[in-house]
């Protein structure tokens, strides 16, 4: 198949692109599954990791 | 042989104005609102393409291209496997199974670094130490193996020495990473990634169509299998586009341990243990976010690290028919259906008389014509023409496969092009990995030590510590040039992190049964059994760092006598036992505090 004759091989170069076309249909059917909030946790955390950086800049 | 001609005036303007681009974009960054902290500080999420493009920046650099891509110029296209696993394990496991539970985890307490995160999680300064520390000494050398991607790829582009080029690489990344590149700005990786998915493409395209499409490339390498140097098939190279011969107990296997244990499974499993990848999953919004991002991350993948091993494979067949034409004499035939033979290769001097050339050694080829000649002796011979693989190509140098390829095959400006994506891939990989360094060594390793108290966080000794992992990094390059040095150093990090903290990041995560003791005995067995058996089994890496000759009077590793295992790889040893030392451990001893588990995992009842 695909003028490679060692299934192993094929069956990784056809499972790449499978994999992939999961991925894309996973994030498509997933979109908008699950919620989308921002706590006051993470908005904490989010200016802590700003002064993390801040410090390295 | 590749076109090594000088660097123009072009080429000059054109790398100035990419990295005059990038300078400018990190500026902005510098100056302002662009990493993911500043999204969420200003209550918005980071968009799932530009959240998934720099997360695959990072993920991806010269190491894979140029290494990897390399790897699979001289072993083949068994490395689809990596390609496979890098999509199903490196994005998808990824993103779906420890997205979510590492950034909650890292909010709920507050972790801001790997090693911050186990540590909180596992209320263990030591633990938090030891990954510091792990880091701190280790990430370099993977730093290392990104550099030589990039230094030996400009030194075959532009024909300067490969010292000139790291020299060059060091420069560009020191003015890069020091000043304020470490910020992870995000739009400045997109870009990167954006031109790497460019060059990639273009590259794949340009590979398939110049070998009469794809069917057709690949048969072209089936039949070039008994091109295979010697010693490779001796090992078990069964061709390009073939699985090596899989089996126990005999030398004849030793290709497909290498490749499938040292090379596949150390980096395919060690991606989900690497520090600077964990820690974006807690810069993202939510859940959503991550779902959002799977997608473009897998395609991404999918053209970052398949196409240069697809293209590195089918080098050899490019060069084998289109490649600088070798002259010899006749050793032995090999195909003779398609015209394969075994030839010593001769030089031609002044008078037009041929003579065996000293430098080289016989290597098969496919023969292109046949003609009389004479030796210096005066006598008649038939001189045989003809090309050969890619690795004959290259004398065997796999990280000057992809080089030698890009230079020799395609068109001068793309060679410009690849090399902005490359510098591109290095750049955005590398200043995770130096912000990684300087928090390792600033804010888990000189905050933690002294007696429990915490000090004020010291830039002095983050870029400090940048500058000397930099140095550190530089000085490898420059001191290691081996055989395919670059995957080679990149699947020993993946896999140090893999043993050294995989077992204990899932436990972080999914067990509330893991304890402080079993997480760090776990974290000391993988680094332990997997530096033991890096400095005395492992032949390629022992033989190189020496101890093991001392031991054994002259010996490459411990297990010299026993075919296969000095050939595995030390992920496949120290996992298994940091996993059970993991589990063992914390079963006899006594299970973390229920209020800091709740504290932990608030959105699960206690008890659960």
């Amino acid at each position: 198949m695909l003028g490679i004759e060692d299934p192993w091989v094929w069956l990784a170069y056809l499972g790449s692109i499978l994999v992939t076309l999961i991925c894309v249909l996973y994030g498509w059917l997933r979109r908008d599954t699950a919620t989308d909030e921002l706590s006051a946790e993470d908005r904490r955390w989010a200016l802590e990791e700003q002064q993390v950086e801040d410090a390295l800049r | 042989m590749p076109d090594t001609a000088a660097l123009g005036w072009i080429d000059i303007v054109v790398i100035l104005t990419y990295l005059l681009t990038t300078a400018y974009l990190g500026w902005l960054g510098y100056r302002g609102t662009r990493s993911a902290a500043d999204f969420l500080v200003g209550g918005r999420g980071t968009h799932p393409v530009v959240m998934a493009i720099s997360y695959g920046a990072t993920f991806i650099s010269t190491a894979a291209i140029v290494g990897f891509g390399g790897v699979a110029g001289l072993f083949g296209m068994s490395l689809l496997w990596l390609v496979f696993t890098n999509i199903a394990i490196g994005i998808l496991l990824a993103f779906v199974l420890l997205g979510e539970p590492t950034r909650r985890l890292g909010h709920h307490l507050g972790a801001h670094t790997f090693p911050e995160l186990l540590g909180k999680r596992y209320q263990s300064r030591a633990i938090q130490l030891f990954s510091g520390g792990l880091i701190f000494l280790f990430m370099p050398l993977y730093a290392a193996a990104v550099m030589t991607g990039g230094s030996v790829f400009a030194a075959t582009q532009f024909g300067i020495d490969f010292e000139v080029a790291l020299l060059v690489f060091a420069l560009i990344t020191a003015a890069y990473v020091i000043p304020g590149g470490l910020k992870a700005v995000m739009y400045t990786d997109t870009l990167q990634g954006l031109v790497m998915m460019g060059a990639m493409l273009f590259l794949l395209v340009f590979t398939y169509a110049s070998l009469g499409g794809i069917g057709e490339a690949h048969r072209a390498l089936t039949e070039m299998a008994d091109l295979v140097p010697a010693p490779l098939q001796e090992i078990g190279h069964r061709g390009w586009t073939a699985m090596p011969a899989f089996g126990w107990g005999s030398e004849r296997y030793d290709l497909w341990w290498i490749v499938v244990s040292g090379i596949i499974l150390g980096v395919s499993i060690g991606v989900l243990a690497q520090p600077q990848l964990a820690v974006r999953f807690m810069t993202v919004r939510s859940r959503r976010e991550l779902d959002r991002a799977v997608p473009v991350g897998a395609v991404f993948i999918l053209l970052m690290v398949g196409t240069p091993y697809l293209v590195g494979s089918l080098s050899n067949v490019w060069f084998a028919q289109h490649g600088p034409e070798i002259h010899g004499q006749l050793v032995e035939p090999l195909d003779s259906a398609h015209d394969h033979a075994l030839i010593q290769p001769m030089v031609q001097d002044a008078q037009g008389l041929w003579s065996t050339d000293p430098a080289r050694q016989p290597l098969p080829l496919i023969v292109t014509s046949r003609s009389s000649a004479h030796d210096t002796s005066g006598a008649p011979i038939t001189l045989i023409s003809g090309r050969a693989s890619a690795i004959s190509a290259v004398d065997g140098d796999a990280d000057r496969i992809i080089p030698a390829y890009i230079g020799a095959a395609l068109p001068r400006w793309f060679g410009v092009v690849f090399l902005l994506a490359l510098l591109a891939a290095a750049m955005s990989t590398m200043s995770s990995q130096f912000h990684t360094i300087g928090t390792a060594a600033g804010r888990d390793l000189y905050e933690r030590i002294g007696r429990g108290r915490q000090r004020e966080p010291s830039l002095m000794v983050m870029r400090l510590a940048v500058m000397v992992g930099l140095l550190i990094a530089v000085t490898i390059s420059y001191a290691v040039r081996q055989e395919y040095v670059v995957a080679r150093f990149t699947a020993i990090f993946f896999g140090l992190c893999a043993a050294s903290f995989l077992p204990a990041y899932f436990g972080a995560l999914f067990s509330r049964r893991a304890t402080r003791v079993g997480a760090l005995a776990s974290m000391v067995v993988g680094m332990g059994v997997s530096l033991f058996w890096l400095v005395l089994v492992k032949s390629k890496e022992a033989g190189a760092i020496g101890l093991v000759q001392h031991l054994t009077g002259g010996e490459t590793s411990l297990l010299a006598g026993h075919p296969n295992w000095p050939m595995v790889d030390p992920v496949l040893i120290a996992l298994p036992a940091a996993t059970l030392t993991l589990i063992l451990v914390s079963a006899l001893t006594r299970p973390p505090e229920p209020a800091h588990l709740a504290r932990c995992f608030p959105e699960q009842r206690t008890g659960d």
